[in-house]
């Protein structure tokens, strides 16, 4: 496999160009050729046991720490990530991809089809949690990575950390699956498809081919985020940032201005959310994690699994208030490892922050993050 | 690597129960003490549950497999006979039902080991008895409407349900109130009198196929044998 890297100055990131290498989806569909935008930080250790690989959510990119030149602001897991945080880049080569399908650099919507000078739009093909894993796999043997120490990631990242560990468990060492489930469930699909809904109604999205006038579907996007935010926080988080309090104002107007500072946040969240996503890349990915689903075949998988996966150490994260996915859901991978005598760790954390828990400040989420990774890279360096 | 010396004198005598290379199931494992001691002086793989949230965290971020659960609700999950040994210290007068725990222990582990304060001590008979209130104990330091330990037994208790369950007792230890040691077994006049806590080795004695019951009404595919 030849790839051909070059840097992105004005995206301040890395790019890994696959050519003619015939990505077979799980669709079925090919992609004959594309390409990873992506981030490293830290330095990879002489006998490459040092590499953890990130994986981003929903609407996350490679830039996990540092200055992410799309928004102008600190990268995504910066409190997380870099010199003496809790994934240590003093000691980790720590690497994060733009996913397949993202619009931060790597090959999807918004991207221009293979030969051609027309983006892909709509014409993009189907993609799923399993074929991002396999362009980062791609990816990481492309940097000559045979064994990655770790996977972490929250969320939908969580789905690409447990999508690893079932394609892949020959290539790493652990993960670290946060705020994640087997599957995308029933309430999850729907709020995905309300949000998909309000782009696909708003008439500029004209069926994912707004680029061609230069347009961008922004109320649409930016309803769909309004409403996905609103899952990511918890009741009592919200009451205890916004309460009734009134925006700029002594007195409700009797009208449908933003009265609420809750209204006014979530039409903020809307707006700049709009200035750097792609519509047709949430519509895309918003599937890819409708269509995870492992709840049947997890089991088997890891019990069958033709690459050897024994030595595989997970450790399972959520938290108390995050309802979209739920403590029970991520027992319920503790208990299938459990059953079959997995080396798994889980700890539910207390808060009230709601599923975006895993971005915000958590000091027992930082802990034990840094203690996993610390410990038991002593014990693989022993 | 260096020995650790226990924290807890049980903790030292369960070790000595326990063979090397050892896969072993600590319920109760707090920040994760005794998986430590025993992979270090017995090279153990260690697996633990824990109910208290911050010391799972300690637990897991000191590197140890550790899951943050309810071992009354969460050691359903656990495959039949998937550990050597199955360790619950100091656990069982704190259990909603501790025979059914003791159940699911052998279930798991070939082996189980329990320690337990014992209710038949003098010095809590005596309190009793002197008193007419609740004993309160350096072992049994709970006042009775604020204490964990909600099911209170003796070592003559013990043994009559080990007996009904058709558990073997392999190896007991007693210590008395000033850490002196005895074996349980071999002391049959005044053990439940002097025995301040007690360390039981057990596992089943049938040689038959046995049915066990779970909370998944599974049954055990394999005849559990008794070494």
């Amino acid at each position: 496999m030849k790839t051909k890297f070059t840097t992105d100055t004005k995206l301040a990131s890395e790019i890994a160009y696959f050519e003619n290498i015939n990505l077979k989806l799980e669709s079925g569909d090919i992609i004959d050729s594309f390409k990873l935008a992506f981030k490293t930080y830290g330095k990879l250790n002489a006998d490459k046991t040092n590499a953890i690989l990130v994986c981003h959510a929903l609407t996350g990119d490679q830039y996990v720490a540092g200055n992410n030149p799309i928004t102008g602001r600190e990268g995504w897991w910066s409190r997380m990530v870099g010199p003496n945080k809790p994934i240590d880049t003093n000691k980790f080569f720590v690497i994060c991809s733009n996913v397949l399908g993202g619009c931060a650099g790597s090959t999807g919507p918004k991207e221009l089809q293979n030969g051609s000078d027309v983006a892909y739009g709509g014409n993009f093909p189907s993609i799923t949690i399993k074929d991002m894993v396999k362009a980062q796999s791609l990816l990481i043997e492309s940097l000559n990575i045979e064994k990655l120490f770790s996977v972490i990631g929250g969320s939908m990242g969580a789905m690409q950390a447990l999508q690893w560990a079932i394609d892949f468990p020959d290539k790493i060492l652990n993960i670290i699956h946060i705020a994640g489930a087997l599957k995308h469930s029933a309430q999850n699909i729907a709020f995905h498809e309300v949000g998909r809904q309000a782009i696909m109604s708003d008439p500029i999205w004209k069926n994912g081919k707004y680029f061609e006038n230069n347009e961008v579907p922004e109320r649409g996007l930016s309803v769909a985020r309004m409403i996905a935010h609103i899952t990511y926080l918890s009741e009592n988080a919200m009451h205890r940032k916004f309460g009734r309090k009134l925006q700029s104002r002594d007195i409700i107007s009797f009208g449908f201005d933003a009265d609420f500072q809750v209204e006014s946040y979530l039409r903020y969240q809307g707006k700049s959310f709009v200035e750097r996503f792609d519509a047709n890349s949430y519509l895309y990915l918003t599937r890819a994690m409708d269509y995870f689903d492992h709840d049947e075949t997890f089991r088997k998988n890891i019990e069958f699994s033709h690459n050897p996966n024994n030595h595989l150490k997970y450790l399972i994260v959520s938290f108390t208030s995050d309802w979209l996915f739920p403590t029970i859901e991520s027992k319920m991978i503790v208990n299938q490892l459990n059953s079959l005598s997995r080396e798994v760790s889980f700890l539910e954390i207390d808060t009230d922050k709601g599923h975006d828990s895993f971005l915000l400040e958590e000091p027992q989420l930082d802990d034990v993050i840094k203690g996993f990774l610390t410990n038991n890279f002593v014990k693989i360096d022993e | 690597m260096n020995k650790i010396n226990s924290i807890r004198k049980d903790w030292s005598l369960i070790e000595t129960l326990i063979a090397q290379d050892r896969k072993i199931l600590d319920i109760g494992c707090g920040d994760g003490g005794l998986m430590e001691q025993l992979e270090n002086n017995r090279n153990a793989m260690t697996h633990g549950i824990e109910l208290n949230r911050d010391l799972a965290a300690n637990a897991i971020a000191r590197g140890f497999n550790v899951v943050h659960g309810d071992a009354e609700l969460d050691l359903s999950q656990y495959s039949n006979n998937s550990f050597d040994y199955v360790i619950l210290s100091q656990t069982l007068q704190a259990m909603m039902k501790p025979k059914d725990i003791l159940s699911e222990l052998l279930r798991i582990g070939s082996k189980a080991i329990v320690s337990f304060p014992n209710f038949g001590h003098w010095k809590i008979r005596l309190q009793l008895l002197i008193s007419g209130k609740m004993p309160v104990t350096e072992s049994l330091p709970y006042t009775w409407y604020d204490t964990p330990n909600i099911h209170f037994f003796t070592i003559k208790d013990f043994l009559n349900l080990c007996n009904e369950m058709n558990i073997v007792i392999e190896k007991s230890i007693g210590l008395t109130s000033k850490g002196k040691q005895f074996d349980i077994s071999e002391s049959v006049t005044g053990v439940n009198f002097f025995t301040h806590e007690a360390i039981f080795l057990l596992s089943y004695k049938n040689f038959e196929p046995i049915k066990i019951k779970s909370s998944k009404k599974v049954f055990a595919k394999n005849s559990v044998i008794a070494n």
